[in-house]
């Protein structure tokens, strides 16, 4: 008899996780809330505006890890473009928040400011319905989740992977750039979508409305963080491991690697285009530079950093990356790309599995009685794979 | 229309008798007589329509009087007094026609007036002048100014210059001229000779000339419209041609750079199976060797400054050669059968050597002169350029390709890296040192990108984020050509440089680079091993 599905998502996280996402869950619906609104502003503790976006907008990238991370880590695909996926989902909502500006904007006409720059008369068929919100939560999840399973059936349908799956999605994500670049493709071309002002009537400027947003971005990384560790424990999630590290060995057998991979793809591209949608409010505005190929490597460098293969790793990557990139480019803004550089190298030289992988490793060296719970993922692609022969030459380099 | 023609007719009743006088006197070829006294009242007329015809009408009878002339009006010294023409130069008033000095002052003339309708007279009795003078490049010049503003007061000196002009590309401009003239006359028989001499020409204004005959209310004359359709498709079919070999030339010259980028990419991943990243940034690396070159010979060696880039050929290899054996030697190697963190690790190797050009050289892009030998271009046709730069670096990339080629199939060391591409494992078994194979391989490859960078600065910006757009390009090459093929290298660059440029033609330049994004896309769903695929018996590969 099967497990009852709430028993499975129960074990699907060791006690520890449980009481770590309950503390997360405290920090982001109690403290944060209580520390921005509650405590006056010249409060020791007082959470100000920029702190609240920036952890906001940290959320929803570590949202992006973890769906960088399920296909990366678990099903060893390799996706340089999904900065792409995250802009479409930001670019759906984005309309929606466009729509609600009315008649405020500067020209002070129904139709968006850059349609009526370009003297438009209408809006095009595929802005239809996008004053409603709920249409636009639909296109949140539609567009980036249509785009990837078409491109992903085509893509493993034809076996490609590894390298060539990478650069493909890169390519895809450049043509998308450059098309969006456009004026005439309807979506503020260079300078994309800004000036909003409300949500469902709602100022989005408002300390209230910061609050919420920065709520549901928790809200959106428990549930995905909940979801990404019931998946990968599940029968799917080791069907996923084993395509990961034998996909021959797998067709083999007898699976059909397509769907899996299709369906954990799809998945990680509609996690991406939510991260989006949270993230544009937030910020206060999306345009092409966010599908540039170079967003999208950075992306797989804080999984990379946090350690692949453990959603915690993903979470911790994009938290690290992004603090450190935010307190470096207000520093020190012509180091941050020699830092990240650095990263990129140091990384993938001297830590395979990132902070995690050092974590459970330092753990080992001190003599701990037991490997960590960390340790007991499933190895990472890269260290079952990698030859004597490179682990001692690091040695040498280190 | 209608008025047009009857302007038309009138000033060539009142050319008639300076025709049949000038025809005499070029058969004769002795000196020319004084010029007709009507056509030199014509040129104190009131009204600026028979002026003009005066003016052109000067220009036509040529010789020394009538340049004098026209030199006069030019110079605002041409005045009317007394119902006669006359020149009044210092102080002194000379007449016209004759040139003998009168008893004047020169208070009593009114000069003529020059406005810009005269000012173009000017020019074509000046052309029709020098049409009839003995160097080619102003008999040249006067011919094409003729074949643009002719009009049928200077038939004679186009006629003239048809019979004793022995230069052919004059002559076919001369040709032109007259044609376009004859266009107006009455006769059909004029008119269809000259709409079938216009056929000859590949300009596309005389298209737009012809569009009318082909309007039976404006061309009464079926055989003329009948021609003019005729004419007017071949112009299309030789501008079309031009066009098409312009934008041909153009996807070769796209091809070239894109060859040269992606030639040492197809070695490095061929080779190693490492997807180098930071490949675009050493073709930076070699833009900014040739930018060091060209500064140490502006400061020690100016009288050689145009030939820098030759200079520049040999630093711009060894520089990117450098850094790719440093590259090689301290994090690639490292990463051998991790393609994917490979890909991470050049990333950030490519950040870090973006951003040292920006602290070295500054953000701006920095400024490279093309060589004097190098800049202009050849015409091919009206408005069909192909510039000397391009064109250079089309031969250049033959250049390097030919050197890639002998080296990776006449020497030992080709053959290694041939070896290791196939089988890594047996290679090493049979005594291939494939380590050092493989650093060769990086630093031949990374020349070459620089070799590519060279070329580049010679026709791109270079700053510090130069390479970052052509890493897409040469990575669509590699893919579309097949792994560590350089036919498929060559074939793929070629190919995709056409076809863009064909694109950009029709849809626009960021269309036609999406259009080949998704064909490439596409392309490799259906042959994931590219164009040309290395035949193996590999399960997963």
């Amino acid at each position: 008899m099967r497990t009852p599905f709430t028993v499975r998502l129960f074990n699907s996280m060791p006690r520890a996780g449980w009481a770590a996402l309950a503390l997360f869950a405290l920090f982001a619906w109690v403290w944060v809330p209580l520390a921005h609104l509650a405590l006056p502003a010249d409060h020791a503790l007082h959470l100000s505006s920029y702190w609240v976006s920036l952890l906001g907008k940290i959320l929803c990238y570590m949202v992006v890890a973890v769906a960088m991370d399920l296909i990366w880590g678990y099903a060893g695909i390799l996706s340089l473009g999904h900065g792409l996926f995250f802009a479409l989902g930001g670019y759906a909502f984005g309309m929606y928040l466009m729509r609600q500006i009315g008649r405020d904007g500067s020209y002070g006409a129904e139709l968006p400011d850059f349609m009526v720059f370009l003297d438009w008369k209408e809006l095009p068929w595929y802005w239809w319905g996008t004053d409603s919100f709920l249409w636009a939560l639909l296109l949140v999840v539609a567009v980036p989740g249509l785009l990837a399973w078409v491109f992903g059936y085509f893509a493993f349908r034809s076996r490609i992977k590894g390298v060539y799956f990478a650069i493909i999605t890169q390519a895809l994500t450049y043509a998308a750039m450059l098309l969006f670049f456009r004026n005439e493709t309807g979506f503020g071309g260079n300078n994309g979508f800004t000036d909003f002002k409300r949500i469902l009537g709602h100022g989005i400027t408002t300390p209230e409305m910061r609050v919420v947003l920065f709520a549901l971005s928790a809200a959106l990384l428990a549930g995905v963080l909940l979801l990404g560790r019931y998946l990968v424990t599940s029968r799917f999630g080791r069907v996923l491991a084993a395509i990961r590290d034998a996909e021959s060995r797998v067709m083999f057998i007898g699976y059909n690697p397509l769907h899996y991979k299709l369906f954990v793809w799809t998945l990680s591209a509609v996690l991406c285009g939510l991260a989006g949608a949270l993230y544009v409010p937030q910020v206060g505005i999306i345009n092409p530079s966010e599908m540039s190929p170079a967003n999208s490597i950075e992306i797989a460098v804080w999984v990379a950093v946090g350690g692949r293969g453990t959603l915690v790793g993903a979470v911790l990557g994009a938290g690290i990356v992004n603090l450190a990139k935010s307190w470096f480019t207000v520093s020190f803004p012509e180091y941050w790309p020699f830092f990240l550089g650095f990263l990129f190298i140091a990384v993938t030289l001297f830590l395979p599995n990132g902070v995690i992988g050092l974590w459970s490793t330092l753990r080992a060296r001190l003599g701990a009685r037991r490997p960590a719970p960390a340790a007991a993922e499933p190895p990472v692609q890269g260290a079952a794979a990698e030859p004597p022969a490179a682990e001692s030459s690091r040695g040498a380099v280190a | 229309m209608k008025k047009q023609a009857s302007h038309w007719a009138r000033r060539a009743l009142f050319l008639l008798p300076l025709l049949v006088a000038f025809l005499l006197l070029a058969a004769a070829g002795k000196a020319r007589a004084a010029l007709d006294e009507a056509t030199l009242q014509g040129l104190g007329a009131a009204d600026f329509g028979e002026r003009i015809a005066a003016i052109e009408a000067v220009g036509a009878t040529g010789g020394e009087r009538a340049r004098a002339i026209i030199a006069a009006l030019e110079a605002g010294e041409l005045g009317t007094a007394g119902g006669r023409v006359v020149i009044v130069r210092d102080g002194r008033v000379v007449d016209a026609a004759s040139g003998e000095a009168l008893e004047l002052v020169a208070d009593a003339v009114d000069s003529l007036r020059v406005n810009n309708r005269v000012r173009r007279a000017l020019a074509v009795a000046n052309a029709a002048l020098d049409l009839e003078s003995g160097e080619r490049a102003r008999r040249l010049a006067a011919a094409q100014t003729l074949r643009d503003n002719a009009s049928e007061v200077v038939l004679p000196v186009l006629e003239r210059a048809l019979e004793s002009e022995e230069d052919d590309a004059i002559r076919e401009v001369v040709l032109l001229a007259a044609a376009r003239v004859n266009l107006n006359a009455d006769d059909p028989a004029k008119r269809l000779k000259a709409v079938t001499a216009l056929g000859q020409s590949s300009d596309a204004g005389v298209k737009t000339l012809l569009e009318p005959f082909l309007d039976p209310a404006s061309e009464p004359d079926a055989g003329v419209r009948e021609a003019a359709a005729a004419s007017i498709a071949a112009i299309e079919r030789r501008v079309s041609i031009a066009r098409n070999i312009g934008t041909v030339f153009s996807g070769l010259s796209l091809g070239s750079i894109l060859l040269l980028a992606a030639l040492g990419l197809a070695i490095t991943y061929g080779v190693m199976g490492i997807i180098n990243m930071a490949h675009g940034e050493l073709l930076m690396i070699g833009a900014y060797a040739a930018f060091l070159v060209q500064g140490l010979f502006r400061a020690h060696l100016p009288e050689y400054v145009d030939w820098y880039v030759l200079a520049a050929i040999p630093a711009g290899f060894f520089a990117a050669a450098a850094v790719g054996v440093v590259m090689e030697r301290t994090v690639l190697r490292f990463l051998y059968g991790r393609p994917l963190e490979s890909l991470l690790a050049t990333w950030g190797i490519s950040l870090v050597l973006i951003q040292a050009a920006r602290v070295l050289f500054g953000p701006q892009n920095v400024e490279l002169a093309n060589p004097s030998w190098m800049s202009g271009g050849m015409e091919l046709a009206a408005g069909v350029v192909l510039p000397w730069n391009r064109i250079v670096i089309l031969g250049f990339a033959v250049f390097v390709l030919l050197l890639v080629w002998l080296m990776m199939n006449r020497t030992r060391l080709g053959m290694f890296v041939r070896a290791v591409t196939q089988n890594r494992a047996m290679a090493g078994c049979v005594g291939v040192p494939t380590a050092r194979v493989d650093t060769l391989a990086f630093a031949i490859g990374a020349g070459i990108a620089g070799l590519g960078g060279v070329a580049l600065s010679q026709i791109a910006n270079v700053g510090p984020a130069m390479g970052q757009g052509y890493i897409v390009d040469s990575f669509m090459v590699v893919v579309l050509g097949g792994v560590g093929q350089l036919a498929g290298a060559v074939w793929a660059a070629m190919g995709l440089g056409i076809v863009s440029k064909f694109l950009e033609g029709w849809a626009g330049a960021v269309i036609a680079k999406i259009l080949v994004l998704v064909f490439i896309i596409a392309f490799i769903q259906k042959r994931p091993q590219g164009i040309f695929a290395l035949k193996g018996r590999f399960a997963d590969n």
